[in-house]
């Protein structure tokens, strides 16, 4: 049996990962997948604890958030192909017009 | 002390309908009279008039059922404060219940010849529109009379006394927009506001002795006024009686606020009747007999009110003899016969004083009438001559709008002709002989010949001066007896016999019946008048002992043959002057030339009218206009209120408040607080640069601090 700590520091490397392409990648397609990389290393832990703990809310849970990461998917990837069709880019830092 | 009672029995209960009675006629003449005609408007007013009479004759009758002692008949509350009570309340005594049948007597007769006077009378003045109000008005007065002479209480006789005032105004200034000719003018209005301002004055003094009778006595109410005046000091009894005495000076014309009665013929004929010769002026007199109680306890008032009267008398009858117009001449007349009866109450002769006023209510109304009749019959004389023989005129102008236009333009290009002016008439015993006849008896009856009405109440005034020693007193009254036949026969010389002065007299149509026999009533009156207190008989008298002091005197030989003798020589000089060699057109009065200035100033009224110009009016003018100008104006305006005040406020509000306080506290500090929300938002904006990763980066280190924290606390 892995012990739960290795399962937590994954999740950990995973979802630093997931931060460092938001914060630093500017290819919208790259920091969606980012995005799914944080949930997923969210949902690794929340498992990780569901198994030590020995309680199926946790895995419920997990569901639900794979749920939502899929329709978030299917509102983003429309989104980016809209903004894809009328900029001819998906470079974030192109799309400042919301600048104060 | 109430010495009146409330009684049960009789037809005292109809007393308030003295006043509503007319006040209903009004109503129904405001509301229905748009659509009724003008006989039907005449006869409503008269019948509401005639009314008011059947209900004073019921009321007399069941005051002689009742013994003659006086009755009180509630009515209404008026003012009730704490313990004080002041109703409506009528009182029915003999001396009430005798206006009251004077007034509506008189009164209704001259309703009934204001049906035919007035018919003629818009004719000639343009505005049919009139008729209608002017019946309103009449019964306003009427009404307001009633109330005068029906109160119980001084407060109520004031009421009524105000009211009349205002008929007054409003009747004088009937033909508000034009002179007596009938040309665009204000000399109406004028005359109206005159008589209504120079009543102020009076009504001021009626008004201080009415607050120094509350003062002294607590009450208005005639009984409880009369039982207490022996405990109040004379002085103060002095102070309420010549107060009151100006109130009457207002009211009945005497000296020194007479003035405006002259004045006030700019009203219709039936008015200066009705108002200012038989009810009306009168009321002063009923207000002394009334108050008889007061001005016996005070001789020196008394003496001071005969005095006034006889003077008013002489003076004003002095005047008569130089006046052309025909209703000046009886307008004088009556200031003069008010003066006779003034003089009477004054001196205690109350009975006397009232059976002058009854008759002369006859005589005068009968004399004023006659001579509207004759002013009419030289407006007719005059169209006449105008316009040939054939009258349609009469018939055009009943068709309303642009047939009344049509002849309307047609009279405006007349000649101004007078047709009061008594050098205008001449001759006119011939064309209007009913009513030279029914003139001829009213002016013997004011001249004092035997056996008419005036003979015997004038004779009762002098013989009770001379019984009761007022020996001034009684020499003025004789002499202003033989000024009254003097300027009687010149008037009726002048106007009835020789030959006509002026083509509108040789054309004057006698008046319809509706004009002539209310006429012959007063005329009947006038002559058998004098029946109500001949001497030895003395029904007025026994009558009124139930309510004052009476002292039936008997019939002193002399006086009544030196006063006959008198008129008669008076008469004669007037046949002399006027009827011995009749006045031709445009020729000058013959007393000119004999008396030389003091014509001229009976001409001009003794210059009274300028006099009062130059010592009242002008210095009032000129004080108004010094308050209105320098005072008003310059000091209070221009001064105080722009400089100072105005002037503190402005630089208390420039500079104090504005420059300091405004602008550099609260301007500065609300314009410091949006220049610091500017910058600190101009700093904020930098934040939002719109990069979507910036953002995430600070939610990254936001979670981050706020991890660290949770975790190294």
């Amino acid at each position: 049996m892995v012990p739960v700590e290795y399962y937590i520091i994954l999740s950990a490397v995973l979802f630093s990962i997931g931060v460092a392409g938001v914060v630093f990648r500017r290819n919208a397609l790259v920091i969606f997948m980012s995005i799914e990389l944080m949930l997923n290393a969210a949902n690794l832990a929340i498992v990780a604890f569901s198994s030590a703990l020995k309680s199926l809310e946790g895995q419920i849970f997990v569901f639900f958030v794979i749920a939502v990461a899929a329709a978030e998917v299917a509102v983003g990837l429309a989104l980016i192909v809209e903004i894809f069709k009328s900029k001819r880019s998906i470079d974030v830092d192109q799309m400042n017009s919301m600048k104060g | 002390m109430h010495l009146s009672e409330t009684v049960n029995s009789g037809f005292f209960f109809l007393a308030p309908w003295l006043v509503l009675a007319p006040v209903t006629g009004l109503l129904f003449n405001i509301v229905f009279g748009g659509r009724l005609g003008e006989k039907a408007i005449g006869w409503v007013a008269s019948a509401a008039s005639g009314a008011a009479f059947v209900v004073s004759a019921l009321l007399a009758w069941s005051l002689a059922a009742n013994g003659g002692h006086a009755v009180s008949v509630p009515f209404a509350e008026w003012i009730h404060i704490g313990s004080l009570e002041l109703d409506w309340t009528f009182r029915v005594d003999s001396l009430s219940t005798t206006m009251m049948l004077v007034v509506s007597g008189v009164g209704t007769l001259i309703h009934i010849y204001a049906i035919g006077y007035m018919h003629e009378d818009v004719r000639f003045k343009r505005d049919p529109g009139r008729f209608r109000r002017f019946f309103v008005f009449l019964n306003l007065f009427i009404a307001a009379m009633m109330i005068l002479v029906s109160g119980d209480s001084y407060l109520m006789l004031f009421v009524g006394w105000e009211g009349v005032g205002l008929c007054s105004f409003l009747l004088i200034g009937f033909w508000y927009e034009m002179d007596t000719l009938a040309r665009p003018s204000w000399a109406n209005s004028d005359a109206a506001k005159k008589a209504f301002i120079t009543n102020r004055v009076g009504d001021f003094g009626f008004l201080i002795a009415g607050f120094i009778m509350f003062w002294v006595f607590g009450s208005f109410q005639f009984d409880e006024v009369f039982s207490q005046v022996s405990t109040i000091a004379p002085g103060i009894i002095i102070a309420i009686t010549l107060f009151m005495l100006v109130g009457v000076a207002g009211k009945s014309a005497q000296i020194p606020l007479y003035v405006w009665l002259p004045d006030a013929m700019a009203g219709p004929t039936p008015v200066s009747a009705l108002i200012h010769a038989a009810t009306m002026v009168t009321a002063g007199v009923y207000l002394i007999a009334r108050s008889a109680p007061l001005y016996s306890s005070v001789p020196e008032a008394q003496n001071i009110v005969a005095l006034v009267g006889a003077v008013t008398a002489l003076f004003a009858a002095t005047i008569a003899v130089g006046q052309y117009d025909i209703k000046r001449v009886l307008a004088y007349s009556t200031i003069s016969q008010l003066g006779f009866m003034v003089a009477a109450v004054g001196m205690g002769a109350y009975v006397a004083g009232m059976f002058h006023l009854v008759t002369h209510a006859f005589f005068k109304a009968l004399l004023f009438l006659s001579a509207g009749s004759v002013i009419l019959g030289l407006e007719r004389g005059h169209h006449r001559a105008a316009h040939g023989h054939h009258d349609d005129h009469g018939k055009g102008k009943k068709k309303a709008g642009k047939g009344k236009e049509e002849s309307g333009d047609e009279e405006y290009h007349e000649e101004v002709f007078d047709p009061g002016d008594m050098r205008n008439m001449g001759g006119l015993r011939k064309t209007m002989p009913v009513t030279f006849w029914l003139y001829l008896i009213g002016g013997l009856s004011l001249s004092g010949i035997f056996p008419f009405a005036g003979f015997w109440s004038k004779d009762e005034i002098l013989a009770d001066a001379f019984r009761e020693g007022f020996t001034g007193v009684y020499w003025l009254l004789t002499v202003a007896a033989f000024f009254t036949a003097l300027y009687v026969g010149r008037q009726i010389w002048m106007v009835f016999f020789g030959e006509p002065r002026h083509e509108a007299a040789a054309h004057a149509e006698e008046s319809p019946p509706v004009i002539i026999t209310p006429l012959a009533v007063l005329a009947f009156l006038a002559t058998f008048g004098g029946a109500f207190n001949l001497p030895g008989v003395h029904t007025l008298t026994d009558w009124l002992e139930h309510t004052i002091e009476v002292h039936a005197g008997e019939f002193i030989w002399s006086v009544a043959i030196i006063s006959t003798m008198l008129a008669l020589l008076a008469i004669l000089v007037s046949w002399l002057i006027y009827g011995r060699n009749p006045l031709k057109a445009a020729q000058v009065d013959p007393l000119k030339r004999p008396l030389g200035f003091i014509f001229t100033g009976m001409e001009n009224k003794w210059y009274v009218d300028e006099l009062y110009q130059a010592v009242i009016i002008n210095p009032f003018k000129k004080l108004s206009q010094f308050l209105a100008d320098v005072i008003d104006e310059r000091f209070w305006h221009d001064w105080f209120h722009e400089k100072v005040i105005a002037g503190t406020y402005n630089w208390l509000s420039n500079i104090a408040l504005d420059r300091y306080f405004d602008q550099r506290g609260i301007d500065a500090f609300a314009n410091a607080l949006g220049a610091w929300t500017q910058s600190l938002s101009a700093a904020l904006r930098k934040v939002q640069n719109g990069f979507v990763r910036s953002y995430a980066l600070s939610v990254l280190l936001g979670v981050v601090v706020i991890l660290g924290y949770l975790i190294f606390k």
